[in-house]
């Protein structure tokens, strides 16, 4: 009976995870959208504290993968762990403290249309948790900030604000309850390459800031160039290649040279060495 | 201590005053936090000098560093030299990070405003909006007869496939629900008049209401309310969200007029389907009717033809026939017109749905009266 006690307190409890330990690892993962098979059998860690830039191409399931490991698309097979924890066998109050510890920056904002950025940026705050008004106004025009908008910003809509801003503003809402990992869809999509560049740096710094993990769904070069610390490439539904930049641009993989040294990449290499 | 995962404590020391400060300062406890914070901060402090130890403090985050920041800046603001000492390292980015925000510049302050005022604007506002969107339909209209014109002076430009599109999702596919309204509407009256006017006897005059009030007023206004809910919120819900896509100013750009391809088939559509379901509808009434007074009144059917072809002539069937399509057109008019106006966000969308159906069946009824009022001087 005793034992019997133990061993569920035991899962019950976080244990201890070992700060090596991937702070996301799939393993062997395969999503197929009826005859589609989009990943198959796919295998990826993501080390605490790193950004990890993901390409792949248009359609090959890099948004797939990073939606499986949130949880909105189920997958057929294979094991997601995230904190260390195999997502499968959580409970639902376990998947939900995990989902807390998680901040997801949606490839169009997906900002709430009917909700001012204040109420935006509080929302997982009031949801979550029992705090003042004063605090919560307080926090949110903390991130607000932080992430480099003016403070009047926080009383417009959505649809007041160009695509920069509501990205920058969907950014603070994901980082609210400081999560440990945030995943990026796209970030610097229908950016101008200033707002880019700035956007980077800005995700740079506050991962020093906050000690975040980044997971960055991205096809831009500057992006991986700049900020990015490793590199994972996705083709024909598996990992083809992962590593920092340099080793991207020294691989053979015809996919990978075809991605760092096409057209677009080259002369922007060249323009640099220039 | 241990139970509580955060704490601060205060001691005073040769005139200047220690808060140090323990635990967890995240999220998770900001609710505890601030409640320390606040008893500190009511607290008037006496020491000029006021140092707050962060030392055994193990884990932080925005909220945290936030609310010790918000203790050293009230601290301040009573005259009192306040720091945050004792921090650890791997902190300090996010302490110094917070420490340049809510600065109070950039906001922009709400003003109240008090009720009177309130709700004088409020009527203000929705007289001008009662004229701008009269306004507002009229100019719609003219510019869909002016589009209406331009196309029957071109009539290959003329979107044959889209009217019949149109009609049959307005149209054809509202026939079922129609049919049993109306078929439910007419057995109602007649077994409401077979029921009341037994008591004078005149059961048999049950056929001559039946057949005028359908026929005149109930057939048409039914079915223009139903179409109202059903279709006209439908169109409403369709432009409002190709509206919110750009896909109307992409339309635009590429030349074509949105009122051509966009409005004038689905105003047309409607135009065409009322009338034409108008008397689907009514024979429908008719035939519940008949049926009722069959089963409940005993009249046979054929009892029921000879007084209905007595009661009724064929003015009686075009009175209401006539007032379709322009039913047609107004809940096409409004249902467009609200399309048109929403903006950027879900809310608004449901905003202007909800004015679409509202609006259409006020005015449908409306229309109905006018039309009431001219009959009854024409004498028909």
């Amino acid at each position: 009976m005793a034992n019997v006690e133990t061993t569920a307190q035991a899962q019950k409890r976080p244990q201890k995870v070992p700060d090596n330990y991937p702070i996301i690892r799939v393993r062997d993962i395969w999503v197929s959208f009826g005859e589609h098979t989009v990943l198959k059998g796919l295998d990826l860690d993501v080390k605490r504290g790193e950004i990890l830039g993901f390409v792949g191409a248009s359609g090959g399931g890099k948004s797939v993968l990073m939606r499986s490991i949130i949880g909105l698309v189920k997958k057929q097979k294979g094991v997601i762990e995230v904190f260390g924890h195999d997502v499968d066998k959580l409970s639902e109050d376990e998947l939900q403290a995990i989902e807390r510890r998680c901040g997801v920056l949606f490839q169009h904002g997906a900002l709430f249309s009917s909700l001012t950025v204040r109420q935006n940026i509080q929302f997982p705050l009031r949801e979550y948790l029992d705090l003042s008004e004063r605090l919560m106004d307080e926090i949110a025009i903390a991130k607000l900030e932080m992430v480099g908008l003016p403070a009047f910003v926080a009383e417009k809509y959505p649809s007041q604000l160009s695509g920069g801003m509501i990205k920058r503003a969907a950014l603070a809402r994901a980082l609210v309850l400081d999560p440990e990992i945030v995943f990026l869809d796209e970030p610097t999509s229908g950016l101008d390459p200033i707002s880019a560049g700035e956007f980077d740096e800005l995700i740079k710094a506050l991962q020093q800031t906050l000690g975040l993990t980044v997971f960055m769904v991205t096809h831009d070069l500057d992006s991986l160039h700049s900020a990015c610390d490793r590199i994972a490439a996705l083709a024909d539904g598996k990992i083809i290649a992962t590593g920092p930049i340099g080793d991207m641009l020294k691989s053979d993989h015809p996919w990978l040279r075809a991605y760092f040294h096409g057209k677009r990449a080259s002369s922007r290499l060249n323009g640099k060495k220039a | 201590m241990a139970a509580q995962a955060v704490s601060l404590n205060q001691k005073e020391e040769a005139g200047k005053l220690i808060l140090s400060a323990a635990g967890r300062w995240i999220s998770s406890f900001a609710g505890q936090a601030e409640h320390l914070v606040s008893e500190v901060e009511r607290k008037r402090a006496k020491s000029k000098s006021v140092s707050i130890d962060a030392s055994r403090i193990e884990q932080l985050d925005t909220a945290g560093a936030w609310l010790l920041e918000r203790m050293r800046r009230d601290f301040e603001g009573k005259g009192a030299q306040a720091e945050i000492v004792g921090l650890d390292p791997r902190y300090k980015i996010l302490l110094d990070e917070v420490k340049q925000t809510n600065t109070g510049k950039d906001t922009e302050e709400e003003q109240d405003e008090n009720a009177v005022v309130g709700t004088l604007s409020f009527l203000g506002e929705m007289s001008v909006g009662f004229a701008k969107d009269t306004g507002e339909f009229v100019q719609f209209l003219g510019a869909a007869v002016v589009s209406f014109a331009r196309v029957l002076v071109r009539p290959w430009t003329f979107r044959f496939t889209s009217i019949v599109h149109h009609m049959d999702r307005v149209g054809f596919r509202s026939v079922p629900i129609i049919v049993l309204i109306l078929f439910l509407i007419g057995a109602i009256l007649a077994q409401q008049g077979i029921f009341h006017f037994r008591k004078f006897g005149a059961e048999t005059y049950v056929v001559d209401m039946v057949g005028i009030l359908v026929l005149r007023e109930v057939g048409v206004l039914i079915t223009s309310i139903m179409l109202a809910g059903r279709s006209g919120s439908a169109y409403t819900a369709e432009l409002g969200s190709m509206k919110m896509r750009e896909e109307v100013d992409a339309l635009r750009v590429m030349g074509r007029d949105p009122m051509e391809i966009l409005i004038l088939p689905r105003m047309i559509a409607l135009i065409i389907a009322l009338p034409l379901l108008t008397f689907i509808g009514s024979m429908s009434a008719l035939f519940g009717g008949m049926m009722t007074a069959w089963l409940y009144g005993g009249f046979t059917p054929e009892i029921f033809m000879e007084r209905l072809r007595d009661a009724i002539s064929s003015s009686t069937f075009w009175v209401g026939m006539i007032k379709a399509p322009f039913m047609g057109a107004v809940i096409g008019l409004v249902a467009c017109v609200e399309g048109l106006r929403v903006q950027g966000s879900a809310e608004s969308l449901g905003e202007h749905t909800t004015a679409s159906v509202v609006k259409s069946i006020f005015l449908v009824i409306v229309l109905d009266g006018f039309f009431a009022i001219f009959f009854a001087s024409i004498d028909v």
